[in-house]
């Protein structure tokens, strides 16, 4: 569990990026912090592993505050992911991931071992070990930075925008993976978004934040659709334009297709109505779209 | 032609001396330069103070610096060593900012994600930084080494032995052989020691060819898959 009690953080130029931010994050699950650009996310997420000291306030993991942690042997037990994956151009991609055993101290042949391993949990072909970081493509480099996360097999890993630099679908792709992954191994996982779409799919819990690190509101995918009180939420999920406002129409082949209020068609159904599936239509166009809408289709 | 050949041995012992006037500047010069341009990549506000005050005494000129040594730190005037520590100070002066700015270019992309994984400082500036600094810095001792291998020549003038030697001699005593042996040999030697720099680079810096020989429709098929 990872405990934020009312951290603030205002940096040497007088910048406050976080006022009086309190969040608990349960063990084993995924939170996300989702917001706009500079709303403070980096900020409070570099603060579980002592790259950001709170001005005010404390982080605590299972009850011990990181501030009494040695900072170098705290990030080297928690998985840190970023985007442009950050990986060591220098190093062969096997060598990237067994960064982290080996400066806990493996052997470089365990070391090594456990980055193939790693390879094949993140779906990348062991053949691609002895390249380097540049002659992989984007998505690619993104797996690697994972592996990576999670090579001394941390409790916590903290992943900032990952996927924001990879295209649109490859990036839908990686976050598949990253649910597969998660199910098996249950990491407590600190994801930073400011996509929607992306928070929605991996997280447990979402936290929405405002600028300065302000929480408009916290809950599961499900809470934070259909609980419209807030209106800087509604707005950033899209609810007042009406993105999440569904309608079915009766689509060419018998079956239902989903458009939101502006017309833009989103997927087709392929559980409900009764009545339609005895079309025999079963066709599911896009699975993640079709996924998070559930949640606000109306009866 | 002949008097080339006749001298052989000689010519052989003068490029062994000369190597061993330059070869040690350059390595000091390198080592020196990296923690100066550390030091004033760090204190910003000392930055261009540092590297414009040690790239200005490049400007200092040779033969008097040869001189004045001597008198400086207490040595013979055909003391090797002086030669050597004038070269040091050359070396320096054009490896500092080479360096600063090799050290400087390193992302900060990198930085943090080496800082994000548990690097120690300085375990990052070793293993992190520096090689990657790699490219930059080789170009900058590239210059060194080559401008090194030249300046040496002067100290002949002193009767310190090295390639230069041959000039002089061939001057004094009017042989044309002698004198262009000597800027032969200086300008082949300061090629194979560029050349081997060069080698040496790709061996030590393996990631760096990879990525610009790395044929383009590999590239645009992974983007597609
Ligand atoms: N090292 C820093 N020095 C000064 N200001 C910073 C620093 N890092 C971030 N900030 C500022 O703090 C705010 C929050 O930044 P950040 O946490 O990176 O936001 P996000 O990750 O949500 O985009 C921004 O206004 C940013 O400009
Ligand atoms: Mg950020």
């Amino acid at each position: 569990m990872i405990e934020f009690r009312q951290v603030t953080k205002t940096y040497p130029d007088g910048t406050a990026a976080v006022q009086d931010f309190s969040l608990t994050v349960p063990s084993h699950t995924t939170t996300v912090l989702l917001g706009s650009s500079g709303c403070g996310k980096t900020t409070l997420l570099r603060m579980v592993n002592r790259m950001v000291e709170p001005s005010t306030g404390a982080v605590l993991i299972d009850d011990e505050d990181v501030a009494q942690a040695e900072p170098v042997a705290l990030r080297r037990r928690i998985g840190y992911v970023m985007q442009h994956s950050g990986l060591l151009p220098h190093r062969r991609v096997i060598d990237n991931i067994a960064t982290v055993p080996r400066l806990n101290g493996a052997s470089r042949a365990d070391a090594r071992a456990r980055g193939y391993e790693l390879m094949e949990v993140v779906g990348l072909d062991a053949s691609l070990g002895v390249r380097y970081p540049g002659q992989l493509s984007g998505g690619q480099q993104q797996r690697v930075g994972v592996a990576r996360g999670l090579a001394s097999d941390p409790n916590i890993l903290l992943m900032d925008e990952p996927f924001g630099a990879v295209d649109p679908l490859v990036r839908v792709e990686l976050q598949r993976e990253l649910s597969r992954v998660q199910a098996e191994l249950k990491k407590t996982i600190i994801f930073v978004t400011h996509d929607i779409d992306e928070a929605l799919t991996l997280g447990d819990q979402i936290v929405v934040l405002k600028a300065g690190g302000e929480v408009a509101a916290a809950g599961t995918p499900a809470e934070l659709v259909q609980n419209q009180q807030d209106e800087f939420v509604s707005r950033f999920l899209g609810l007042d334009s009406g993105r999440r406002s569904l309608t079915a129409a009766t689509a060419d082949d018998g079956g239902w297709l989903i458009s939101d209020a502006q017309g833009r068609p989103l997927g087709l159904v392929d559980s409900q109505p009764e009545p339609a599936r005895s079309n025999g239509v079963r066709t599911s166009a896009d699975q993640t779209n079709a996924d998070q809408t559930n949640p606000s289709q109306h009866p | 032609m002949t008097w080339i050949l006749d001298n052989l041995p000689r010519i052989g012992e003068l490029t062994l001396a000369h190597l061993a006037l330059s070869l040690p500047a350059v390595i000091i010069a390198f080592v020196l330069s990296i923690p100066l341009a550390w030091g004033a990549n760090r204190v910003r506000v000392l930055r261009e103070p540092v590297l414009t005050g040690t790239g200005l005494l490049y400007a200092v000129p040779s033969l008097p610096l040869f001189i004045l040594l001597p008198a400086l730190i207490g040595t013979s005037v055909r003391d090797p060593l002086n030669v050597v520590i004038a070269l040091s100070i050359f070396g320096l002066a054009l490896m500092v900012r080479s360096a600063a700015e090799a050290l400087d270019a390193v992302t900060d992309d990198v930085r943090t994600s080496a800082t994000a994984i548990g690097f120690s400082g300085v375990g990052r500036f070793f293993t992190v930084e520096l090689p990657l600094a790699g490219p930059a810095l080789l170009a900058g001792v590239r210059v060194v080494c080559v401008s090194s291998i030249s300046l040496v020549s002067v100290s002949a003038v002193l009767g310190v032995s090295s390639l230069g030697s041959l000039f002089t001699d061939g001057f004094a005593r009017d042989i044309i052989g002698s004198i262009v042996a000597g800027i032969l040999m200086t300008v082949v030697l300061a090629l194979i020691c560029d050349l081997l720099l060069v080698l040496a680079g790709r061996m030590l810096m393996p990631w760096q060819q990879t990525r610009r020989r790395r044929p383009l429709l590999a590239r645009s098929r992974e983007v597609a898959a």
